[in-house]
């Protein structure tokens, strides 16, 4: 008898998949057999809707070491025996709920990933969605006013986590459309570093070998979060606030601090490490099985608990945070005791890993769970079809030729585009996050990507993350690709050689052949972006059903790429010094490229047209810009993103509190389009010439715009004092989170 | 010179501490467990920053008991130097080795970012290598770093020139605006009676390299290893 569908629905379980179940055991599945299918074959845990698209991306590459999949975060090989891991995920279901613990969690998670690897982390980048924080036609008062709570709650619980753990956050971004209200997106994004003959494997090898749960003891909280994930948000969604966890920074700081030890110095006790996330001890033993071949028994009675009379089925799903699962060989238990006892951390022996490959569960001396690991690690996956959204024609045709004519007003134009909070200056939010522990950050929050240097090497990472969901809301395919390039040419203006990309995919409910299209079109334009740069994805995370009655958000893919410095010293900025040369680097502007443009949203109210990016050319650009900054070329480099050039170049005015002087005409085309794989460089005019040169060598379109110095900026029609730039980039942020916070 | 800097759980500046004057300065340093009992191998103490118990009932309030604070307490009253940076600072109020209170920032957010700090002591073991007046920049990290005292406490600190550094403007002046967090007199780092315990909320070993924030927080490790080296001579 098939349990009612109230059950199924609470485990996200269709009435085939709970038939194929029954076919695959050859019977029924007990209450705790059915819970744990329920949480392995969600969207969360099993990629049921995405793995099959998942397999367009390219994974490798000449730095990869760790491929996408195979463990709890890739990793890429820097030379001098040193390993990178990292990783994105969202915790988007949990923050709309509860801001505060929803995000501090979502933390909490990414980092555990990294540790598990037996890296440490070195570094935090958060990438935020929510809806407009002040009203507007579509954000009435108190939409906007609930916004701002889910803003303040979000930056505090990502500060009040990561700021305990002395990891520093270094990076992300913070953008803004009505399409997030109630459904926010946090995705958090954790690097770590490790020696490379250290790195450890999530692997469940060696029957005989003991399974130990360390950390936090197990409680009732967070019960069925991966299948919360997995289902859209309505009005009942406030009931669902047992399933969102509570988070304990210090006890993952001291966990961090463990797990980091035993894997430098007593890597040979164990054989494997692997975190407990979503599905806790359910997902994190099975794929530990599934993965080396092999069977465990786990006795749910010896795992210590929070509260008292938790049944088997509450223990094996419970989402507890804090909490780490260690395969360690029998002869080293009391070491291993001893080393999560010296960190004041409770470590209990709760199995064993066995031969036949079948998980079995007990509580004491009944078994209540038995299920060949492999099955529940095999969810089942869909191909459905997509279809165009029947509203995308008519936006994508719209001629914006109309409006690329003289920008009315310009100065005041520029003026408005960096105080609007997408623009503006996030330091409301990254001062409220410790950037600097660690004392590796070489740049930080407000650069075009973070530089961390590696001690004990002359060399230091690039990162950053990206995602311009406007472009995907227009164009899945060309936004999914400019996500890529974008990271990527962030990374390469700081100097650096973009190696690995991570993502995170947010879309709305995959069973609508609208989001489902723009789920595979961005896929396959990421895809193409990243063969086109080199970039192989080594990690990632797929956030689906997205949804507030039954509106979906905007496509939000979220990219984050690491690159390699191999000289820390050849780091560039992009803040502008007096008395050099600037260069714009790129093809000239197009229509295409004011298709989503911040321009055109805030001055004319208008999202229409189809963005567009030249692949060959964005590779093109990253090649120049890496091999301009390793001969020390440039002073100065910025890309150009929202707002076109002349935010480009107030931003390198304002960061280096020097003026500009240049002449272009004064078309809104030039000032503020978004054409892709553009920058803006500075040298010395000694060095002018070779830039030129170097640039032609590439294939990359180079003219000198003008030089620096002075207290103004002059572009064209722009004329304003640096001052004048930096107030009203200073003040947007702050003036648009203020207000009444209603707490609702 | 012999450093021992405290670990306890929750601690996250150790490695940062260690590393600015093992690889910075050229010092011998340790890391010291919280429960260890005994520090008399050691010239200097440092205690340095982070969330020792998470915080947990108030800052620095649970560490104070931990076995390792009775010897700190034994090395301060032998002399020797005792610098708290951050939680540190902290956990020196609630030791009761200096006097006052951190209290919640006054934005009631948690700050980091570089400040300015003015020597107004150049006469003490933390500051010798530096000049009266001279202004450091040395960034905060902090949620709790508003200093208050009652006003007999910090008319004393003030006549007895205890007051080693105050948030001041790059230029130098005693303003609100370059008070990150609300402290009474724009305190950012007061020392004992005797001198030779120093409390911060300031970071000085994030400043401790050109590449990642500068170097003007050298100084009061240079001063502390000056100060030592001339009681040895």
């Amino acid at each position: 008898m098939p349990p009612d569908q109230r059950t199924l629905d609470q485990l996200s379980l269709s009435l085939a998949e709970y038939e194929r179940i029954v076919d695959l055991l050859d019977r029924e599945p007990n209450e705790v057999e059915l819970g744990m299918f329920g949480a392995l074959w969600s969207e969360h845990c099993g990629y049921k809707n995405s793995r099959p698209l998942l397999k367009m991306f390219p994974t490798e590459g000449a730095y990869v070491l760790t491929k996408a999949g195979e463990e709890n975060a890739g990793v890429v090989d820097i030379g001098d025996g040193r390993g990178v891991a990292f990783k994105i995920e969202s915790h988007n279901h949990p923050s709309a709920i509860e801001p505060y613990e929803g995000a501090a969690t979502g933390v909490g998670g990414i980092v555990r990933d990294i540790f598990a690897m037996g890296a440490r982390p070195v570094a935090i980048l958060d990438s935020l969605r929510f809806g407009p924080p002040q009203p507007d036609a579509d954000t009435p008062p108190g939409v906007a006013a609930h916004n701002r709570h889910l803003l303040i709650g979000v930056v505090e619980g990502i500060g009040g986590y990561g700021n305990c753990l002395g990891i520093p956050t270094v990076g992300g971004e913070v953008s803004f459309s009505p399409s997030y209200s109630g459904n926010p997106l946090v995705n958090a994004m954790c690097i770590g570093v490790a020696r490379i003959d250290r790195l450890q494997r999530a692997r469940a090898d060696g029957p005989g070998n003991l399974l130990m749960l360390v950390g936090a003891d197990t409680g009732r909280d967070g019960i069925h979060g991966a299948t919360f994930a997995s289902v859209e948000l309505d009005e009942s969604s406030e009931e669902r606030r047992p399933a969102v966890q509570v988070g304990n920074p210090f006890l993952e700081k001291l966990l961090m601090e463990a797990c980091v030890q035993l894997a430098e110095e007593h890597g040979d006790w164990i054989v494997g490490l692997q975190d407990l996330g979503a599905a806790g001890l359910t997902s994190s033993s099975v794929e530990c099985a599934a993965k080396a071949g092999t069977g465990i028994i786990i006795d749910v009675a010896k795992a210590p608990r929070r509260e008292a009379g938790m049944t088997p089925y509450e223990v094996m799903l419970s989402e507890s945070q804090e909490r780490m699962l260690v395969i360690v060989k029998p002869e080293h238990e009391a070491d291993v005791r001893a080393l999560f006892e010296h960190w004041e951390l409770h470590c209990a022996t709760i199995g064993r890993v066995t031969d036949d490959g079948i998980v079995r569960i007990r509580d004491g001396d009944e078994e209540v769970a038995a299920v060949p690991a492999r099955m529940l690690t095999d969810a089942p996956t869909y191909v459905r079809d997509g279809a165009p959204p029947r509203w995308l024609e008519d936006l994508q045709r719209r001629d914006l030729s109309p409006y690329a004519g003289d920008a009315r007003d310009a100065s005041d134009a520029l003026l408005a585009l960096l105080r609007s909070p997408e623009i503006a200056s996030k330091r409301w939010v990254w001062r409220q996050y410790d950037h600097e522990v660690g004392t590796d950050t070489v740049a930080g929050p407000g650069a075009d990507a973070a530089i961390i240097r590696i001690k004990g090497t002359t060399k230091a990472i690039a990162a950053t993350t990206d995602g311009n969901a406007a472009y995907t809301h227009l164009d899945a395919y060309a936004g999914g690709a400019i996500a890529v390039v974008e990271a990527a040419r962030n990374v390469a203006c700081a100097g650096a050689r973009p190696v690995a990309m991570t993502n995170c995919l947010n879309f709305g409910n995959p069973e609508k052949p609208d989001v489902y299209f723009q789920l595979k079109e961005a896929i396959r334009g990421m895809a193409d972006a990243a063969r086109a740069l080199d970039v192989p994805v080594i990690s990632g995370n797929v956030s689906l059903y997205n949804e507030t009655n039954g509106e979906a958000i905007w496509p939000t893919p979220v990219v984050g790429v690491v690159g390699l410095l191999g000289d820390v010293g050849r780091a560039v900025p992009l803040a502008f010094r007096a008395g050099h040369d600037v260069l714009l680097i790129g093809p000239q502007p197009d229509v295409a490229g004011l298709a989503g443009s911040q321009y055109l949203r805030l001055r004319e109210g208008l999202l229409a047209g189809r963005p567009a990016v030249d692949l060959d050319m964005a590779a093109k650009l990253q090649r120049f810009l890496v091999d301009a900054a390793a001969a020390g070329l440039l002073v100065s480099a910025h890309d150009i993103a929202a707002g076109g050039l002349a935010v480009a170049v107030a931003e390198s005015c304002i960061a280096g509190d020097t003026g500009f002087d240049g002449d272009v005409t004064g078309d809104a085309l030039t000032l503020f389009s978004e054409t892709q794989s553009r920058a803006v460089v500075s040298c010395a005019p000694a060095d002018t010439a070779a830039v030129e040169r170097l640039a032609r060598s590439c294939g990359v379109p180079a003219a000198r715009v003008g030089a620096t110095g002075g207290e103004r900026m002059r572009l064209g029609p722009v004329d304003l004092a640096v001052h004048t730039l930096r107030d009203a980039f200073e003040s947007g942020f702050p003036e648009a989170v203020a207000g009444v916070n209603a707490n609702v | 010179m012999n450093f021992a800097v405290l670990v306890f759980p929750g601690t996250w500046s150790d490695r940062d501490c260690l590393y600015v004057l093992r690889d910075g300065l050229g010092q011998q340093a340790s890391p010291v467990w919280h429960k260890e009992p005994d520090l008399s191998a050691f010239d200097a103490v440092v205690i340095p920053g982070g969330f020792s118990y998470g915080d947990h009932l108030r800052c620095g309030a649970i560490a104070r008991f931990s076995p390792v604070m009775e010897a700190v307490v034994r090395h301060a009253d032998a002399g020797k130097p005792v610098i708290g940076i951050c939680n540190g600072f902290q956990i020196l109020c609630e030791s009761h080795l200096l006097p006052g209170a951190l209290m919640r920032n006054d934005s009631l957010q948690f700050r980091c970012m570089d400040t300015h700090l003015r020597i107004d002591n150049p006469h003490t073991m933390f500051t010798s290598a530096g000049s009266a007046g001279q202004v450091l920049r040395v960034p905060i990290s902090h949620g709790e770093g508003n200093y208050y005292a009652d006003a007999d406490t910090i008319a004393r600190l003030e006549d007895e020139r205890r007051v080693v550094f105050r948030y001041v403007t790059p230029a130098g002046g005693q303003t609100a605006a370059a008070n990150p967090n609300g402290s009474l007199n724009n305190i950012a780092g007061i020392i004992n009676e005797r001198g030779n315990v120093l409390g911060m909320m300031p970071h000085p070993e994030r400043a401790g390299d050109a590449l990642t924030g500068g170097t003007d927080g050298l100084v009061i490790f240079r001063s502390m290893i000056e100060s030592a080296l001339a009681v040895a001579g």
